[in-house]
């Protein structure tokens, strides 16, 4: 051990090659450039939850659009009392329903009401909440506080309860369709979205940012859309996502319950609906409708989930 | 061992041999720190100086066994008093934690717990260590710190210290178990000069009183000579140069060290003189820039400026609260006038309001001798081209979804100027100015540094051809080094287009530097103005007396070639 002497402090030097000297503060050229997108799709693509949930909804989705593809059933035509209730059968593989119909088929062609329900639901509440929600967070003061309490009230309700009362209202009662059911999901679906959208415009809101563009001689409104909104926008999305979901659930709620949609129209909520009369005589007339909407539901709350590590501001390179 | 023994000892307490870091990342395996050596003795300040990135508070936390999750020490040793902690299990580095060595970390505003009482924080640390942990001993600890009624202090939340106050109660905390070593990370940084200044005085009366030896963590070149007998400068995770304090400032020998103690603020003491312009011609170097223009009228004059903000006490009531109290100055065109002041001072609320972000409650702005109070939506837009903003926080300052180019080019998209193709062209030229690469316009701020960000927020400034640049805080941020480089940038960009620079600041360092005239405040009022170079050496308020013996450094004595 070298001895050390407390008046004596050796100067070291290390060696120059080793330690060679950058220009202060160098540009690394050799990096692709990539934006908040670009780096959550860069993120996204590996991982495999991300990649089951978007097959899934792509599967989905094409199922909802092109139902003919998958079954040559008419769901409704051929019913036959004959084959209530009777198991899988050559070109029906899921056996049929009380009414004799063929429950595969009924499937397929169900999911176009229940991701219509889904989709244009959320795009409802995103609507309506985003640009409320945007509007309280941007403006604030007296704005703000009215609209946050008037989604309160609604916050207050339980959506189903909610629901229940609205769908009795004469004129929904006498006009039930996807549109009924849609506006109904949307009247107590968009609080929630409004929350999310004030809370991060509000965050963004006094970024400095925004400020400088301000002072550039970006009006008010311009920096809420150019600069406000666009970094307010990756918790909403995935808010979106995730309710998406949701929505779909409380379609089939809402049809179990023989308030959601009429009868005639086919959708898997329907049709757990009709199942219970056979829940124990056959129960995978129900198990298939239910299964197909957990399956749904599953994928869009695993996408979401997907969507928020991938969009989180904090793991982000600075 | 007692404390005189120890103090004699030859034999070192930390010894940190060839150490090496490695943080695991997505991508690999990225080397922190690499051949890092250092001695600290009993009783004796080291300094590890370096920028951001250097792997000098690695290399601390490594002592202390701290490292972040995805990091580890996969080289070297770490000798604390003949034991390799490397190798040590996690039980025993529990026990020296606090007991042996103990912990100042960085940023007092968020290192207290806020839901639990100061003397319950001091509490959990005793007790942790084994030691009596009544009211009394957590009121003598305090009383330690130098924080008066300390028994009342301890029932306090950390909400109602401030941040100095704090910094005293982590330290105090830090200091309570007696440790043998004292591991300062940047103790000070978040804290006012004059602030910083008693608390690292503090500091060192403490850790001398109790024969503390300290590893002090610093980017001040000038704060770690001050303070610490021994300086160890690492730089892209090496140690590059180490030894006495005096021998690293007067007698620098690697080119990093050359670079820094060049660039230190705190030891420089000229304002900085363009650089294109000393090329042109060299008697022009003696004529300061002020002595210039001192012909050249006002091209902002500020008069009896007052900003009164009503703070909301409860429901339906409200006090005044003055932040802004009867300011006047003016900036002569060509000219940079500095506002210098501590937090809370009102300096950035002086510059929000010249901005005409924020309306005064009563007083004027003449820009260009018309006054900024009341212009229309056309003149107001016409104003913002013509005075333009550098904020502090580079990386809030840029809009993280908008690319470098979308960047720079949004102010002449916002005035209408030019087509697609002279826009682009403008952008290039900007880019160039600032000293950045063309390739730079499709990246996004998040792939850049600091610095570079910096840039990009003065070409964007720079963008409407302004007459008047206001950079509230605008090299605070940066490390020693980008800082010197974003000076000179300023001061050549002044020299080429004959800017006016509003300069708002903690900093006198910086002031010296860049400033022709300061005007000091002080909650809310202006206590001195005047040239800098009048200010400096002659200045008359006590106030601005004791803001330039806090700049670190001041005290120490250096050969003429360097101050």
């Amino acid at each position: 051990m070298p001895e050390y002497r407390r008046d004596h402090i050796e100067h070291y030097v290390a060696p120059i090659e080793e330690t060679p000297l950058q220009a202060t503060d160098k540009v690394a050229e050799d990096v692709q450039p990539l934006s908040l997108w670009a780096e959550a799709w860069h993120n996204l693509r590996r991982q495999p939850l991300f990649i089951i949930a978007s097959v899934l909804i792509l599967l989905i989705v094409v199922v909802a659009l092109l139902p003919g593809l998958f079954t040559q059933t008419e769901p409704n035509a051929n019913c036959q009392l004959a084959n209530s209730d009777g198991g899988p059968a050559p070109g029906h593989p899921l056996g049929f329903t009380v009414q004799g119909c063929d429950v595969y088929a009924r499937l397929i062609y169900g999911t176009q009401a229940s991701l219509t329900v889904g989709i244009f639901a959320t795009l409802g509440a995103l609507l309506v909440g985003g640009v409320l929600g945007a509007i309280a967070g941007f403006h604030g003061g007296w704005l703000d506080s009215v609209i946050a309490r008037i989604g309160d009230v609604f916050f207050a309700l339980p959506l189903i309860l909610g629901a229940i009362i609205i769908m009795q209202l004469p004129f929904f009662r006498e006009n039930r369709n996807v549109w009924t059911v849609v506006i109904t999901l949307v009247v107590f679906g968009w609080p929630q979205v409004a929350r999310i959208t004030r809370g991060a415009v509000i965050s963004v809101r006094n970024a400095d940012f925004v400020t400088a563009a301000r002072s550039l001689g970006v009006s008010r409104a311009a920096a809420l859309v150019r600069h406000v909104i666009p970094n307010a926008l990756a918790p909403v999305i995935v808010v979106a996502t995730v309710n998406l979901g949701i929505f779909i659930v409380a379609e089939a709620t809402l049809s179990f319950l023989g308030i959601g949609l009429p009868p005639a129209v086919m959708s898997w909520g329907n049709d757990i609906s009709a199942a219970q009369v056979s829940l124990r005589s056959n129960p995978s007339t129900l198990l298939w409708p239910a299964a197909a909407l957990s399956v749904t539901v599953l994928s869009f709350i695993m996408l979401g989930d997907a969507l928020r590590d991938a969009l989180d501001p904090k793991a982000r390179k600075r | 061992m007692t404390l005189i023994q120890e103090l004699n000892s030859t034999e070192p307490l930390l010894e940190i041999r060839d150490l090496a870091i490695t943080f695991s990342s997505s991508t690999g395996d990225v080397p922190a720190v690499r051949n890092a050596h250092l001695t600290v003795m009993p009783g004796e300040t080291v300094a590890i100086v370096g920028e951001s990135g250097s792997g000098k508070s690695t290399t601390a936390l490594a002592a202390i066994g701290l490292l972040p999750g995805n990091g580890r020490v996969t080289g070297g040793r770490i000798l604390f008093a003949g034991e390799d902690l490397t190798q040590a299990g996690p039980k025993r580095i529990m026990e020296l934690r606090g007991n042996s060595i103990g912990m100042v970390p960085q940023d007092p505003m968020s290192s207290l717990n806020p839901v639990w009482k100061i003397g319950a924080q001091i509490k959990e640390t005793l007790r942790a260590n084994g030691l009596p942990s009544g009211p009394g001993d957590v009121a003598q600890v305090l009383a330690e710190a130098g924080l008066p009624d300390a028994e009342r202090r301890a029932r306090q939340f950390p909400h109602e210290f401030s941040g100095g106050m704090r910094q005293r109660a982590l330290i105090a905390i830090g200091l309570s178990c007696r440790p043998r070593l004292l591991i300062a990370d940047e103790p000070t940084s978040a804290l006012d000069v004059t602030v910083q200044r008693q608390i690292l005085d503090h500091l060192e009366n403490m850790t001398a009183d109790l024969g503390t030896a300290v590893l002090l963590i610093t980017h001040d070149l000038g704060l770690a000579a001050e303070r610490a007998r021994k300086v160890v400068v690492m730089y892209k995770g090496q140690v590059v140069e180490s030894g006495s304090a005096q021998e690293i400032l007067t007698n620098p020998r690697h080119p990093y060290t050359k670079r820094l103690v060049e660039a230190a603020p705190s030891l420089s003491s000229r304002r900085i003189q363009s650089a294109r312009a000393a090329g042109i011609d060299s008697a022009d170097l003696l004529a300061p820039v002020a002595e210039a223009a001192a012909a050249a009228d006002n091209v902002i004059e500020v008069q009896d400026l007052t900003k009164v903000f009503k703070l909301r006490t409860g429901f339906g009531k409200s006090t005044d609260f003055t932040a802004v109290d009867g300011v006047s100055f003016a900036i002569k065109r060509g000219t940079t006038t500095a506002v210098v002041g501590e937090s809370g001072s009102g300096k950035s609320t002086v510059a929000r309001m010249v901005l005409n972000l924020e309306t005064p409650t009563s007083g004027r702005i003449l820009f260009d001798g018309v006054e900024t109070a009341g212009l229309s939506r056309g003149e107001l837009l016409k104003f913002r081209r013509r005075v333009q903003p550098i904020f502090q926080d580079p990386y809030g300052s840029l809009d993280p979804m908008y690319n470098i180019f979308r960047t720079i080019e949004e102010p002449l998209r916002v005035h209408k100027i030019g087509d697609s193709r002279s826009r682009e062209a403008k952008v290039r030229k900007l880019l160039d100015q600032v000293a950045l690469p063309a390739s730079v316009m499709r990246r996004f701020p998040n792939e850049l540094s600091g610095g570079q960000r910096q840039r990009i927020a003065i070409a964007r400034a720079l963008a409407l051809d302004p007459e008047v640049v206001i950079c509230d805080e605008a090299v605070s941020a940066l490390d020693v080094l980008v800082q010197d480089q974003i000076l000179n940038l300023l001061a050549d960009l002044q020299q080429e287009l004959g800017l006016s620079y509003l300069f708002i600041t903690h900093d006198l360092a910086v002031v010296r530097q860049i400033a022709d005239h300061v005007c000091v405040m002080d909650k809310g009022r202006l206590v001195e103005t005047g040239s800098t170079d009048s200010v400096f050496a002659s200045p008359r308020q006590d106030y601005t007396r004791a803001l330039l013996a806090a700049i670190p450094g001041a005290r120490l004595e250096l050969p003429p070639e360097v101050a």
